[in-house]
């Protein structure tokens, strides 16, 4: 139990950053949301560490690291569906490119 | 240096190349590739913070669930992407200077936390956590109305996905 707190969360600071790039920089629509995934993640590992690291006995960091699983899926499984079905009637996933409500 | 600050570092070094090349590699189906090792280094750190039932979710529902559904879209609308042209927006270097002041202004917060250089207790003894932490998600006093929430809206995500990927036949 060698480990200090902030290592886990300059880490997670760091996967943070590296998912919103991704989320900014990317043209695909799947590759935007594999960045939102990457952010979750850290969100959720710095969850866990304050949970290990402040008040173990009380499971609070778990429990919404859970939630935030929870919320991932849906995400997932409803942008993948947008993207899919966007896919089959415009012929594309490039997120620059679905600007119908744009104005 | 100990064991546990050893696997750390090893496991640190695989989430941040790895998702590094999430976010930059051309194929998508090597980026939702790369996720899976991503993922599965945060499992090791889950592991390593003791929190064991999270580990094996992490496991199970973002590698076996998750990036397999990447893995499944990234087929279904390959045609249109397939390596050709940038896979970057021409405008990255505004993300990349974003990312940048983002990951800078949580390394200063994070710094600047109150005993941010502790390290962890031992846990109490006798403290199972997979049992307490099954306990607080069901206890009214604890966490059965997020817990509840969660389940409806992932039946309504279940719902969503069915109508908007589902084929409308007309």
């Amino acid at each position: 139990m060698s480990i200090p707190l902030s290592w886990y969360l300059l880490l997670a600071a760091a996967l943070f950053s590296i998912g919103l790039y991704g989320v900014l920089a990317r043209k695909n629509a799947i590759a935007i949301l594999l960045g939102i995934e990457l952010m979750l993640n850290a969100v959720n590992m710095n969850l866990v560490a304050f949970w290990r690291y402040l008040d173990p006995a009380q499971m609070a960091g778990q429990a919404f690291a859970v939630i935030v699983f929870a919320v991932a899926a849906a995400e997932v499984a409803v942008g993948l569906a947008l993207v899919i079905s966007v896919y089959r009637r415009r012929k594309t996933v490039v997120a620059d490119e679905l600007d119908l409500m744009k104005w | 240096m100990t064991v546990e600050q050893i696997l750390f570092l090893l496991a640190g070094a695989v989430i941040l190349v790895s998702a590094f090349l999430v976010v930059t590699v051309r194929k998508l189906m090597h980026a939702a590739l790369w996720l899976v090792v991503t993922l599965f280094g945060v499992a090791v750190l889950y592991a390593l913070l003791q929190a064991n039932f999270l580990a094996v979710v992490q496991l199970v529902v973002y590698i076996g669930a998750i990036a397999i559904l990447f893995i499944f879209a990234v087929m279904l609308t390959r045609k249109e992407m397939r390596d050709l042209g940038p896979q970057t927006r021409s405008n990255w270097w505004v993300a990349v200077l974003v990312g940048a002041a983002v990951l800078m202004g949580l390394v200063f917060v994070v710094l600047a936390i109150p005993g941010v250089e502790r390290t962890a207790q031992v846990l109490p003894e006798g403290l199972d956590t997979v049992q307490a932490l099954g306990v607080a998600l069901v206890s009214p006093n604890a966490y059965v109305l997020p817990f509840e929430v969660a389940s409806v809206l992932l039946l309504a995500a279940l719902i969503g996905a069915v109508y908007l990927a589902g084929i409308i036949k007309k």
